[in-house]
This record gives structure tokens, C-alpha cells and sequence, in this order.
């Protein structure tokens, strides 16, 4: 204790000035590492890095803390989760399923949330981060859609991120499979049925897969199960670095105001404000994620059973970002090509394989068809508000409806259900829907969009108005002050250089020997 | 350089602006009065704090998975919500600015990169065109013999595996335990799920049985012999993506697949009704032996479930 006391109160008095007795531990690291690495320059611009405060910058870092959640608990899963689909009797913690024929997988799921301690919160906890993971990406795509964060220099990581959620699907989908319970074994069931439906090859891929007719030879479990813990995230966790490396190497897009301009970054530093608050939020979300992991049953896999080929359950659905999929497959009519003795399965064909092809397809070319369309060509650092650019925003509008719809249909029979409507009705009515909600909201958001930007002062803070009557009886209206911190207050004031170190006493060190490339607006 | 009234250079900075202190006051939120952030902050720190105590002692009593998450979530959540605090109210906000360099680099620079990878090429497959050729023809086929082990190797061909159950003439009609299915087991309106003896359990076979009042049925031509005594038998595999269809519902004679709502008519050979299925299920053709029992006259006349390419 008096060992430490004594060593930081000298380093305070070298920094103080004085003479110092001992080399700052701090200043002998960074030496060591720089005289192997020479990462003095470069870290100190990292830890000088500028990140924009907006909520909307948060999206992204749900997504990146909920991945990180997914490996943590994952790992804690793999330790117990068999990847076999051989069976075996029960005998486990779990009393209604004793003495039931069961895989080991199955076995092994069950086993990990009854028989090990907070297996349970954990096993839920992953699935929620799953859930969690995809969600966050899809909102993040929306913030960077709408914003026209994608714009040039930029298409490349909107490509990356695409494929990160095509990934993120994927590996969702995946997992949600290696149980073999009966709602994951349908799944399963569907998927063999749509690799079947490609032209010309799908019945070998298919029998390849799973080696034979469905279910296969039980080669399919272990064969996810390696796609899902090794493959696929590694793919992810390739991508990632490269989604933050272009971040860092491109800095972040900005929305404009008061001094932030195409060629600057206006915010926080990474170090230390940002790190305290992206590290707290990364605990906030584990602990979101925790709290739902104990407290909201998802997937009870005991209550569903052993996925056998014969069984079914009513009101099947996927989990939630499988729901288009889902949907679009129960609304598409029953089209079958049978040519010269060939049988295309178009009913499967189209929503299952063509349809999420194009829209993957359309995502990963937004940002050069929308330079095409409108001609611009330059680069962008500053983002759009989406009122001002009406048909972007409009297409967005629509195309997130046309989601929504297919979403929504994936639940026609529980709609069918809850409503007391006829199955045929609900069905009939999203087949039309599924066209016109989305024309309707893209129109409603265009016009929107117009009026908003034609309305004067739009984005800013009303002012009161103080009505006061006289004496005389007559009316008079006065506005209010503008609040500290609304755009009418400002005015343009200019950069000022930030000091190079945070030191509690000491001098500032100069800028130009510092090399320092961050600044500061004053407050007004 | 402290007087902060000193000209930045080298940093494209305007001239004239004010240097502060990373730590100045004015840039921190809360800095006025700090001491009210950090005791509530401190607070907030002591409830996480609180919180994995809390699971920690939970789980060696034994755990209980909904304190497990209450603990465990409020510590999670107490803690990064306090450091969150802190970077926001007790640490500079800035805002500061940092300039963006260009990533571009100049014409010249554009233009020697993309000359020597043309130059070079050139060497490598203009003069030599003939090796070029022999490299691209090596890659194209290392392209495709490697996939060979990667996917060939996983399973078996297709070959008629889709075409066929395991139904032949013949073949009892059994339950899920094996036991033989007599003509006296279902009551008008019952129905049940079988197979081909032998072959309980299996997806391909399983067959959908039900049993109509013979005065109801519309019988298909040539399906005069297939229903005796009301008995008809239908694949289970729906024709749309694979599903059991099995939903039997009674009073209106149709099986519903539960996965993408099919609906298909009991009393007209399995007809699609309604939803994304193409075809009527396959119908089995059933006979009743001198015991009583029910057994197939022959297997389906066309592959069931799904439609695949090869299916003519």
C-alpha cells in the first residue's frame, strides 16, 4: 500500500516539474513499444479519434456488443451442447421427458438448462443476442440508409455490412437448429424443401447436405454445428474488423450543425470519454441481455419435444427474422412449372431462393444506383436529414413496410385466430397488402418528407410566445428568448486546438509538437 | 503556448483560436458542481456493484434462474449505466474537432499504380500467352476439383431416392408402435397417421389415414377400388415445402399443414384447396385383407411431398 502510495506521488511530482527520481512507468511503456512498433504516432491519433455524439450512432454498437455477447455465451454453450444426432433414452433433470426416445443434442440442450447451473440464463441469453444482433444490424442499416451514410466513400462498408447481416441470418437460422426439437427440425424441414426446389441441382445439394432424403443419415447436426461455431463467425469476426477498420481509416459520417462541415469530425475523443461510455454501454447491454435471458422464456425446446419427421405443432413460426421469409413463402400462389418432364417448384422457387436474392442483391447495389439516378458523384461526410431527401426516403419507407407485411404474414393463422377472421380472408388480404401498404406508405413518407422540409424552422426547438392583453383591451404577442443551445444562437465560431494530454496540473504541451490533429468548438 | 491566445500551425487550424486544458471545467457537464454526479454516479456504481454480489453469493446456494437474471442484470446494467454516466457528465465533451485528411491520393500516384500493374501484366500474360493460358486452364480446374471433396463427399447421389416410399403392394398399414391397422379401428371421421410395416417413424412414408362416410367421397377416376369402406389414405409430406400435414379437421374433411396454411380437400383426392400448395397429396391405394386389415394395393403413383427438379 505505502509502495504504491510513494510510486504515483512521484509521478505526479515529474510531472509537476520537479526532477524526477523514477521514469513515468507510463512514458517507459509507450517507449518500448514504440522503439518495436512505432505506435506512438498512430495511437496517439487513435486515442485522439473523434467520435459524433448522436443516439443513432448507438445502433451500431447494440449490434457490435450483442456479437460480443453471442461469442461469450456461445463459448459457455459449446462446453455442454452435443452435436449428435444419436439417440438415446432420457434421463434427465427433466421429469415429463424421462424415458422419451431423444437425440443427443436434444439431450444435451435440455440437460444445459436444467441440470447446469445458470446454464439456463446463459443458453437464453444467447438466443436473445441473437435475436438482438440481427435486429440492432437491421435498425443500424436503417439509420445508415436514411441518412445516406452509404454515399460515396462509403459503398464499401454498406457492402460489408450487408453481408454481415446476410451472415448474421444465416448463423441465427443455423443455430436455431442444432436443438432438434420439434420447432427447429420443421425449420430444417422447410430448408431441405427449398434447397430441393432449385433447378437442376437441388436435389444433389440437397442429399448432399444431409446425406440423403430427409432427415439424412443425422450427418446434418454436427455439420451445422461446425458452420455455426467456427465458420460462419469467423467470416463475422473478419468482417467486423475490416466494417470498424474502414471506419477508423474513413472517420465517421456527422449530421450537420454548428461547425461540423465536410472536411472536419465534431465530438467526443476516444480516450477517455468515449471508451467510459461505449464500455459502460457494452455492460448495459450485457445486462439487458442478462435480464432477458432469465426473465423471458425463449425457445423452451422441453415443452416442444424431439423433433420427429411425423409430428407438427400448431402455429409454427420462425424466429422473428426469418418472418419475411416465412411470409412470403405462405403468400405466394400455387405456381408449379412441370416442362418437358421438369418440375420447377416456382411456389418455393421465388420466395425462398430468387426473392431474398434480389433484395440482397438491390441492398448491395443501393449506393450505385442511387449515384446513377441522381447523378451525384461526390464524396459525402455529412449526413442527410431523411426529410431532405423525399424519394429516398420514400423508397425506404416502402421497402421497410414490404418487410413488415411479409413479416406480418408469416402469423396469418394466428392473425386468423386472434381476429376470428377466416384464414382464406387474411391470407387474400395480405397477398394484396403486401403491395399496397408499402406503395401507400412510400407515397405517404414522400409527401411527408415535402412538406417537412418546405416548413421554416423544421428540426429546431419552438420558441414560446407570451400573449399579453392592455389595458386598453388589445393584444400583444411577444416570442421568447431562444434557449442556450438552439441554432438561432449560434453563430459560426472557429475551431480551437485541444491540449495533446490530459494532465491534471501540468502544462500544456504545444500543438505543434504534439502533432495533434484535434480541436475544439467553445460553447456559446 | 498556455496563454490561450496562440496560432496553431501545421494542422490546416485557423489562425487566432484559443487553446484550453483537456480537463478545462467548462467542457465538463457537470463540472460546476461534480460533487452531486459523483455521488450519484457512485451510487449507481454501488448497485452493480450490489448487483454481482448478489449472484455471485445466488449461485453458490445453488441459483435460481430468475434472481440468477435479476442479480446478474441488475450488475450488468447498474455498472455500465454508471460508467456511461461518467464518461458523459464527469469527462470532457469537447466538442472538439478533428480535421478529415484526404484519402485520395493525386492523379500521378493513381495513374504509376495503375500503369505497373498493367505493365507488369503484360510480362506476365501478353508475352507469354501461351503460359497464361496453361495458369488460367490449371486454376479453372483446381476451381472445380476442390469442390469435389467439399461437396460431393457429403452425401449420396439423389438417384430415385425422391421418386419412392417404402409402400409396395402389399404392405400393411401400421401405427407409429407397429400395430397392424384393422378395418373396425376408425370410427367415420377418425383419422390417424401410418406407415408401411417396417418402416414406423419414417418421413418419406408417413401417410395421413382417414376414415369418411363412403356416401361423401367424390372419387376420382381410377381411384374406384382406392378407399374401401371410407378408408382413405393420403401422404402426409405436404406437396408444398414438406411439412406433416397434420391438421385433420373434421366436420369440414380437410387437412391442414400447419407450416404455410395448404389446405387440402379429404373427400376430392387430397385437392389443394387453398394456400401455396401446387398439387393434391398423393393418394394411397388401400385394400382390406381377409382378416381385416388394412394394407396397400400398390405405393403411391408419384413421388410425395415437395417438388424437385427431376419430378416429371
Amino acid at each position: 500500500m505505502s509502495a504504491l502510495t510513494s510510486r504515483s506521488a512521484g509521478r505526479i511530482r515529474g510531472r509537476n516539474g520537479t526532477k524526477a527520481t523514477k521514469p513515468d512507468p507510463v512514458v517507459a511503456g509507450v517507449r518500448w513499444l514504440d522503439e518495436r512498433l512505432g505506435v506512438a504516432k498512430g495511437g496517439r491519433t487513435l486515442l485522439d479519434k473523434i467520435f459524433p455524439d448522436h443516439w443513432s450512432f448507438l445502433l451500431g454498437e447494440i449490434a457490435l456488443y450483442s456479437f460480443v455477447v453471442l461469442i461469450a455465451t456461445g463459448i459457455f454453450v459449446s462446453l455442454y451442447f452435443i452435436p449428435s444426432a444419436k439417440e438415446l433414452i432420457y434421463h434427465g433433470p427433466y421429469v415429463p421427458l424421462r424415458g422419451s426416445r431423444v437425440s443427443a443434442a436434444f439431450e444435451s440442450t435440455v440437460n444445459l438448462s436444467f441440470g447446469v447451473r445458470s446454464g439456463l440464463v446463459i443458453r437464453q441469453m444467447h438466443h436473445w443476442a441473437a435475436d438482438v444482433f440481427v435486429g440492432s444490424i437491421a435498425v443500424h442499416m436503417c439509420r445508415i440508409f436514411f441518412t445516406g451514410a452509404f454515399r460515396k466513400p462509403r459503398e464499401l462498408n454498406w457492402m460489408i455490412g450487408i453481408t454481415l447481416l446476410i451472415l448474421a441470418l444465416t448463423n441465427g437460422f443455423i443455430g436455431y437448429s442444432l436443438p432438434d426439437d420439434l420447432v427447429s427440425g420443421t425449420g430444417l424441414r422447410i430448408m431441405f424443401s427449398i434447397v430441393l426446389s432449385i433447378p437442376v441441382v437441388g436435389s444433389y445439394l440437397a442429399t448432399f447436405l444431409f446425406g440423403g432424403n430427409f432427415p439424412g443419415d443425422g450427418s446434418i447436426i454436427p455439420r451445422l454445428f461446425i458452420l455455426h461455431v467456427l465458420v460462419v463467425p469467423l467470416i463475422i469476426f473478419g468482417l467486423l474488423g475490416a466494417h470498424l477498420g474502414l471506419l477508423v481509416r474513413q472517420k465517421h459520417t456527422q449530421f450537420p450543425g454548428h461547425g461540423r462541415t465536410e472536411k472536419n469530425v465534431v465530438g467526443s475523443p476516444m480516450y477517455p470519454t468515449f471508451i467510459a461510455k461505449t464500455t459502460g454501454f457494452l455492460f448495459v447491454t450485457t445486462g439487458v441481455l442478462w435480464a432477458l435471458g432469465g426473465l423471458a422464456q425463449i425457445n423452451p425446446i422441453w415443452q416442444f419435444g424431439q423433433y420427429e419427421p411425423y409430428k407438427i405443432s400448431y402455429a409454427v413460426q420462425p424466429d422473428w427474422y426469418m418472418g419475411w421469409l416465412d411470409g412470403a413463402l405462405r403468400i405466394m400462389p400455387p405456381i408449379s412449372w412441370t416442362l418437358w418432364g421438369h418440375t420447377i417448384p416456382f411456389v418455393i422457387l421465388f420466395p425462398a431462393v430468387l426473392f431474398p436474392g434480389i433484395c440482397f442483391n438491390l441492398f448491395y447495389v443501393w449506393p450505385m444506383v442511387e449515384a446513377k439516378v441522381t447523378g451525384d458523384r461526390a464524396e459525402h461526410n455529412l449526413l442527410d436529414r431523411p426529410r431532405d431527401k423525399p424519394r429516398r426516403t420514400a423508397i425506404g419507407v416502402a421497402s421497410l413496410t414490404f418487410f413488415f407485411v411479409l413479416f406480418a404474414a408469416s402469423s396469418t393463422d394466428v392473425l386468423a385466430n386472434y381476429f376470428k377472421v377466416s384464414l382464406n380472408e387474411v391470407l387474400w388480404f395480405f397477398r394484396f397488402a403486401v403491395f399496397v401498404i408499402p406503395s401507400a406508405a412510400g407515397i405517404f413518407a414522400y409527401y411527408l418528407c415535402r412538406e417537412m422540409s418546405g416548413v421554416p424552422g423544421i428540426g429546431r426547438r419552438k420558441r414560446a410566445v407570451v400573449i399579453t392583453r392592455t389595458a386598453q383591451g388589445e393584444y400583444e404577442s411577444v416570442s421568447t428568448a431562444p434557449r442556450p443551445g438552439d441554432e438561432a444562437d449560434h453563430e459560426e465560431l472557429l475551431p480551437t486546438p485541444v491540449p495533446a494530454r490530459i494532465e491534471l496540473n501540468g502544462e500544456l504541451e504545444s500543438v505543434e509538437a504534439a502533432g495533434s490533429g484535434v480541436r475544439r468548438i467553445p460553447r456559446p | 503556448m498556455s496563454d490561450g491566445t496562440d496560432v496553431t500551425s501545421g494542422n490546416g487550424a485557423p489562425a487566432g483560436v484559443p487553446i484550453t486544458k483537456f480537463d478545462d471545467p467548462h467542457l465538463q457537464p457537470y463540472a460546476k458542481n461534480p460533487r452531486r454526479a459523483e455521488m450519484l454516479i457512485g451510487a449507481i456504481l454501488l448497485i452493480g456493484l450490489a448487483g454481482f454480489c448478489a449472484y455471485g453469493g445466488l449461485y453458490w446456494v445453488g441459483g435460481q434462474t430468475q434472481w440468477e437474471a435479476v442479480f446478474g442484470g441488475i450488475g450488468f446494467f447498474a455498472f455500465g449505466f454508471g460508467l456511461s454516466a461518467w464518461g458523459k457528465y464527469l469527462l470532457p465533451q469537447g466538442p472538439f474537432v478533428e480535421d478529415r485528411h484526404d484519402l485520395k491520393s493525386t492523379e500521378p500516384e493513381i495513374e504509376a499504380m495503375a500503369a505497373a500493374i498493367e505493365d507488369r501484366g503484360k510480362m506476365v500474360f501478353r508475352r507469354r500467352g501461351f503460359l497464361g493460358t496453361i495458369l488460367g486452364a490449371g486454376a479453372g480446374v483446381m476451381g472445380v476439383v476442390i469442390t469435389f471433396p467439399l461437396i460431393r463427399s457429403l452425401g449420396p447421389q439423389p438417384k430415385k431416392t425422391f421418386d419412392t416410399t417404402n409402400w409396395r403392394s402389399g404392405s400393411h398399414v401400421v401405427d407409429l408402435d407397429g400395430r397392424r391397422i384393422h378395418r373396425a379401428d376408425l370410427e367415420v371421421g377418425g383419422s390417424l397417421t401410418v406407415f408401411p410395416e417396417g418402416h414406423q417413424g419414417s418421413g418419406v412414408d408417413q401417410t395421413m389415414l382417414i376414415r369418411a362416410d363412403t356416401k361423401d367421397i367424390t372419387t376420382l377416376p381410377g381411384r374406384d377400388t382406392w378407399g374401401p369402406k371410407g378408408y382413405l389414405a393420403y401422404s402426409k409430406m405436404c406437396t408444398h415445402a414438406g411439412c406433416p400435414v397434420g391438421l385433420y379437421q373434421q366436420v369440414a374433411q380437410q387437412l391442414l399443414c400447419p407450416c404455410h396454411q395448404s389446405l387440402f380437400d379429404v373427400l376430392t383426392g387430397g385437392n389443394p384447396v387453398f394456400g401455396p400448395a401446387p398439387r393434391p397429396l398423393p393418394q394411397l391405394p388401400l385394400e382390406i385383407d381377409s382378416q381385416g386389415f388394412l394394407l396397400a394395393q400398390a405405393g403411391y403413383d408419384q413421388p410425395v411431398g415437395p417438388g424437385f427438379w427431376e419430378r416429371s
